[in-house]
């Protein structure tokens, strides 16, 4: 369905000039895994914390062969993830898809799809805060220097302090990991269930931050280790269930409450991956329902 | 019984088409035309382009009737067409002592060269709600103007600068790139140019908030306004091909000049410091705001401590942006629900364990302690 792109606009939105000053920011990226690029980011139709930098990565890369999936909380079809795809078929005219083996260009918010991604696949992040020490130190003149010196006892100390708190590290997601062994990196808002497929994946993951003008990358097959103990080692979310919809376990699940008497019913939040599944034949407890 | 959720594009079309016509309102109403919007709403426009850094005000009174009057969703809209547009090079510095002034006023001076002048002002009427404007029968006609060429109008700084009692601006190196935060992203410490443009883009509210704690004692400056002035400027562009400056238009600007407390001591004679505000179109609260602001976020250079939220740069500058504000705080509308699930379950382990902890000493009580609830 390759739409005309939108008359008056360059070629996804960004002029050719904004685009090159991205890449070199990307390449930069990729150069030093896990270092935050400062990019001068631009105003983008959508609002700030929408996906600018996301949007902004992605059309800097995007060509007309591409095949673009967009998702939102691991679905295709939540109003974001919608109203980015469509942003794209009208601005460029790409073709777009759901499939995630499909896809080149995969922009996502908050989930990395579950089925493993292949050489050639880039997936774009779309991240809101990119400093993993934030909330830890809220000057950046402060954390840049952090990470010139590579001082990340500020993080193993609240780590440590959660488990001396809570008996665990009290971070289920935006769950803080080390690239290539130098820079601590905030991986946007993933669960920390989706952390171990970031880890010499195949695929190149960019990640880009409008509002705050980030652009950071861990180009593929780099090590991506979550933080731990050796008495605490880093563990994923774990859900007592498997989908109720494919039957899939060992996926990440969304908890959706049925009524008012505390009835749930745990899905699969990665909706391409469970439609594929039942596609296959495979059907979970309450399976019998038609998506 | 859940199915997985679908149909998101058709409900957001559906919700576009509401928004379309909520904002057209009654059609039994005739459509506020964008000449009224720029006509007689002209402050809003000033502020959706200041704000919006465009001096364009067709574009900003289409904004604000798109945005249905939502001010900073109109200056959304204006930024996110500007980024769109190429950009040719960057104009000569103003020349606000050649300003065409409709209003001009000190408050350091009874009678200055140049005179007080009053021009369109709120500041003098009684705010009483004015119900004959519901009808808007006639037409006020406006006060007869003198055709004689009005005196030069030095900026007051300029007087007080003759004699030394005021720094100096200083002069710009010949070569100086002004800083363009628009192009190259904000790193700090920031210098004096890229604080004044980030203030000029700022949130009008916000820079009121900050002025305003400064009076109050959080990063007190003695500021007088030196003086406020506003009227139409000329912009040139110097021409590579022309080898000279050629004018492309006017615009209007409000310009405030704050003469703040002084500094000196062994080495230097004391003299007053200076804040600095220049915003398109008539605000006075914004210009007098961002001078304020300017001055206090000068603390660095002056040695003085920084112990205020208006001398903190790097509080300042982050959170000016009020698109940027606006659009982060509002996303958190958007759907969370994975990291949620999360939560979630970390939560319920943590429970779970609190609850086991405590199992043992409640396992032999536990009749007692049901009695007791």
């Amino acid at each position: 369905m390759n739409a005309p792109a939108a008359s008056g606009y360059n070629f996804a939105y960004l002029d050719e000039q904004t685009k090159r000053m991205i890449r070199r920011a990307i390449l930069k990226a990729i150069a030093i895994p896990g270092y935050q690029v400062p990019f001068a980011s631009r105003e983008m139709p959508m609002p700030y914390g929408w996906g600018t930098g996301g949007v902004q990565v992605t059309a800097s890369i995007i060509g007309e062969d591409d095949v673009l999936k967009v998702i939102d909380q691991g679905s295709d079809d939540t109003t974001n993830a919608v109203s980015i795809r469509k942003f794209f078929e009208k601005t460029t005219g790409v073709a777009t898809t759901t499939a995630t083996g499909e896809a080149t260009i995969i922009q996502t918010r908050h989930r990395i799809p579950e089925a493993p991604l292949t050489e050639g696949q880039v997936l774009v992040y779309q991240v809101p805060i990119p400093e993993p020490l934030r909330f830890l130190e809220p000057r950046e003149t402060e954390t840049r220097t952090m990470h010139a010196l590579e001082e990340y006892g500020l993080m193993h100390v609240k780590l440590y302090e959660d488990i001396a708190r809570h008996g665990h590290i009290a971070t289920s997601y935006d769950y803080p990991v080390m690239v290539a062994g130098r820079y601590l990196m905030d991986p946007s808002p993933t669960p920390k269930f989706d952390n171990p497929k970031m880890h010499r994946s195949a695929a190149l993951q960019l990640f880009g931050a409008g509002r705050e003008k980030r652009i950071y990358a861990i180009p593929p097959y780099t090590d991506v280790v979550s933080l731990d103990f050796e008495d605490h080692p880093f563990e994923v979310n774990r859900f007592d269930t498997p989908c109720a919809l494919c039957g899939a376990s060992g996926v990440y699940l969304d908890e959706v409450v049925l009524d008012d008497r505390g009835r749930r019913m745990f899905v699969c939040s990665d909706t391409d991956h469970c439609e594929t599944r039942r596609a296959d034949g495979h059907r979970g407890a309450d399976g019998d329902a038609t998506p | 019984m859940y199915v997985a959720v679908k149909g998101g594009e058709k409900a957001i079309d559906n919700a576009h088409r509401l928004l379309a016509s909520t904002r057209r309102g009654d059609p039994a109403v005739p459509a506020i035309g964008v000449d009224q919007i720029d006509g007689q709403l002209g402050i809003a426009v000033a502020r959706v382009m200041a704000e919006g850094s465009l001096y364009d005000r067709r574009i900003a009174a289409l904004a604000i009737k798109q945005a249905r009057g939502d001010l900073i969703e109109a200056i959304f809209l204006v930024r996110a067409y500007r980024t769109t547009l190429p950009r040719f090079g960057y104009s000569q510095p103003l020349d606000t002592d050649a300003m065409f002034i409709a209003r001009r006023i000190s408050a350091t001076y009874k009678d200055l060269p140049g005179g007080q002048v009053l021009g369109p002002t709120f500041d003098y009427t009684h705010r009483l709600i004015d119900f004959a404007l519901e009808t808007d029968a006639d037409a006020p006609e406006a006060p007869a103007e003198s055709n004689e060429q009005p005196a030069p109008a030095p900026h007051v700084t300029a007087l007080l600068d003759g004699e030394g009692l005021i720094e100096r601006n200083p002069a710009p190196a010949v070569d100086a790139v002004v800083g363009d935060l628009t192009r190259e992203p904000l790193s700090f410490p920031a210098d004096r140019d890229l604080r004044l443009q980030n203030l000029a883009r700022g949130d009008e509210g916000f820079l009121l908030a900050l002025g305003y704690s400064t009076q109050r004692g959080f990063g007190r400056t003695h500021p007088f306004v030196g003086e406020v002035r506003f009227g139409e400027v000329e912009v040139e562009f110097f021409a590579e091909e022309l080898g000279f400056a050629v004018p492309l238009g006017r615009i209007e600007v409000t310009e405030c000049e704050m003469v703040t407390q002084f500094r000196g001591g062994a080495g230097a004679p004391p003299q007053f410091t200076r804040g600095y505000g220049l915003v398109f179109g008539q605000s006075e609260r914004k210009a007098m705001s961002m001078a304020l602001v300017d001055r206090a976020l000068r603390t660095r250079e002056f040695g003085e401590d920084i112990d205020a939220p208006a001398q903190d740069e790097e509080f300042v500058l982050s959170h000016s942006d009020n698109v940027q504000a606006t659009g982060f705080v509002e996303h958190l509308k958007l759907p969370h629900y994975v990291d949620f699930q999360a939560e979630l379950g970390l939560i319920r382990t943590l429970r779970a364990e609190h609850a086991a902890r405590r199992a043992p000493d409640a396992a032999e009580p536990a009749e007692r302690r049901e009695a007791a609830e």
